[in-house]
């Protein structure tokens, strides 16, 4: 699903470099925490797989293709199989809950009929069903967020990247969002969600990869956070 | 590619930017009316030349006594000169197209017409006025063959050319096209500028939409599309208008005006307007376009 091979990046005003020879792989189905202190790389790693970056060295494998190989007009193919959450949320404050999600769909060319019958099923899915008039700002920051997993999923991607989705978050309301993306995980889609949040690892047991300066310092199958401390 | 989503998303951004648009439509009105002007003097240009070049003719003077050009300086012109021009003005056909002699009482008869309300009739003789020979050219540029063969041959006090008279009114008339073509260059650059900057400003304010559109996949394509058809849809209302006063020229400053007082002269038809139009058109929507598209490409790029 995800291959990174000795992958190092550093940004042109830096000079330490925000991955350094990265090298991990994570296999279709899996759920993986990305954990580690601010300014660690997991923002540039996430970024890497969507290709909004390239490495400097190494190569990144994503979906069966290298991505530095990937010419530019073949990127948006590639991000269409992939769903991505940020803390911000990232709606457009002028629609509602449904055109919210329906606009990722026109936007790639979809037709009415079939945005009409998926979106309702989605809104479902993240239990907004009953709500979808209503615009952003008459939302909670968790509905929110519903909404933006909503958007990222409507499509079915193969992989959901997930970048501090409860950083805004209370946190009853992030363990609900974490139990949306368990359950989004069970239903096949591959799920990265990057965090700092101690108490959600801990529950979850999942596969734990650290970061610290860009290096991975732990790579854990059913970790827990700051085990390795 | 869903139409409507498309259409209401230009429709939108038009409006946002309401202010910004106007300022595009108007300089894109201003440059291209500018331009559509300068295209038409030109066409005002060609059109006298066809009517004026077809008219023109060549005079070969003859002397008279009394003329004091190095040439006469044996006196008035033989019959043995005369003959011997018009025989060699016939050698020259085909260039020559026509020959007529003219003269010293049909020079009078002539004189007397033109000026028939002027004192000036009063004090001219007909031994005043010299005989010519009236010479019409197949092609009349070619006049300086004439003019070799016969300027300062004895017996021919002067050969004029009427068609130098015009070129000069046709050079004004150029330098004044030329500097409406250059004002119309600047006010299309500047044009240009200003797309570039308006593009870059509605980059900006939509940047949330676009960063979404990249997010979910969306292709450049779709995502540049709607500014690109805002600035099309601008430069077309403001050729639109440029068109339109184009038409207004034409049909008040040059049918309502120019054409009633000089009906001496030919002006452009609208034929020349009916070709003019596309080109502008064409011109705003090309330069909106490419404008927008090259500022696009380095502010919404994947
Ligand atoms: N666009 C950028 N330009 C320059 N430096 C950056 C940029 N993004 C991140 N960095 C730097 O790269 C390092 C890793 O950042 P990031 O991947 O955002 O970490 P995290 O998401 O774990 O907080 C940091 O030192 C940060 O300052
Ligand atoms: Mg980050």
């Amino acid at each position: 699903m995800i291959l990174f091979d000795h992958v190092t990046k550093t940004y042109p005003s830096q000079n330490r470099p925000a991955l350094d020879d990265v090298s991990l792989e994570i296999e279709k189905g899996e759920f993986v925490f990305l954990v580690g202190p601010s300014g660690s790389g997991k923002s540039t790693f996430l970024r890497l797989v969507l290709r909004e970056e390239r490495p400097n060295t190494g190569s990144v494998w994503v979906l069966g293709k290298e991505l530095s190989r990937l010419s530019n007009w073949k990127i948006p193919a590639l991000r269409r199989q992939i769903g991505t959450v940020f803390q911000d949320f990232r709606l457009l404050p002028n629609k509602s809950v449904f055109e919210n999600v329906a606009f990722a769909l026109e936007v790639i060319g979809k037709p009415r009929s079939h945005i009409r019958k998926v979106v309702p099923e989605v809104l479902e899915v993240v239990g907004l069903e009953d709500k979808m008039e209503r615009r952003p700002d008459e939302l909670s920051g968790g509905e929110q967020q519903r909404v933006a997993i909503a958007r990222a999923f409507v499509n079915r991607p193969m992989l959901l990247i997930a970048d501090e989705p409860t950083g805004n978050l209370d946190p009853n309301t992030s363990i609900g969002i974490m139990k949306l993306l368990d359950r989004i995980n069970r239903l096949g889609t591959t799920v990265i969600m990057s965090t700092h949040d101690a108490q959600i690892v801990d529950q979850m047991r999942r596969r734990v990869i650290e970061l610290e300066t860009g290096h991975v310092v732990r790579d854990q199958s059913r970790g827990v956070y700051g085990y390795a401390r | 590619m869903r139409a409507s989503f498309v259409t209401s998303e230009v429709g939108a951004g038009l409006r946002r930017n309401l202010t910004m648009t106007f300022a595009v439509i108007i300089t894109v009105a201003v440059s291209l009316a500018l331009f559509g002007v300068s295209l038409l003097v030109r066409a005002q240009v060609t059109t006298m030349q066809d009517f004026w070049y077809d008219k023109v003719e060549v005079s070969i003077f003859l002397c008279s006594r009394g003329s004091d050009a190095p040439s006469c300086a044996s006196g008035a012109v033989t019959d043995a000169q005369r003959d011997q021009i018009r025989a060699d003005l016939e050698s020259l056909r085909p260039l020559v197209e026509e020959v007529y002699y003219e003269s010293k009482a049909e020079a009078f008869e002539r004189f007397r017409e033109q000026f028939a309300n002027s004192p000036i009739v009063e004090n001219v003789t007909e031994e005043a006025l010299p005989e010519s020979f009236r010479v019409k050219l197949a092609d009349p540029t070619q006049y300086d063959v004439v003019a070799s063969a016969f300027a300062g041959r004895p017996g021919i006090e002067q050969v004029n050319d009427q068609r130098k008279v015009l070129d000069q009114f046709f050079r004004l008339l150029n330098g004044l096209q030329a500097i409406a073509l250059l004002i119309a260059i600047i006010m299309l650059i500047v044009t240009v500028l200003l797309i570039v900057n308006t593009m870059r400003v509605a980059a900006f304010s939509r940047r949330r939409e676009t960063g979404i559109m990249r997010l979910v996949g969306a292709s450049n394509f779709y995502i540049q599309l709607p500014f690109l058809l805002e600035a099309a849809v601008a430069a077309a209302l403001g050729a639109g208008l440029a068109i339109i006063s184009l038409v207004a020229v034409k049909s008040f400053v040059i049918d309502g005006v120019l054409a009633p007082s000089f009906q001496f002269t030919a002006f452009v038809g609208w034929d020349a307007v009916i070709a003019i139009a596309p080109i502008l058109l064409l011109t705003g929507i090309a330069l909106a376009s490419l404008a927008a598209f090259f500022t696009l490409r380095k502010y919404l790029r994947v």
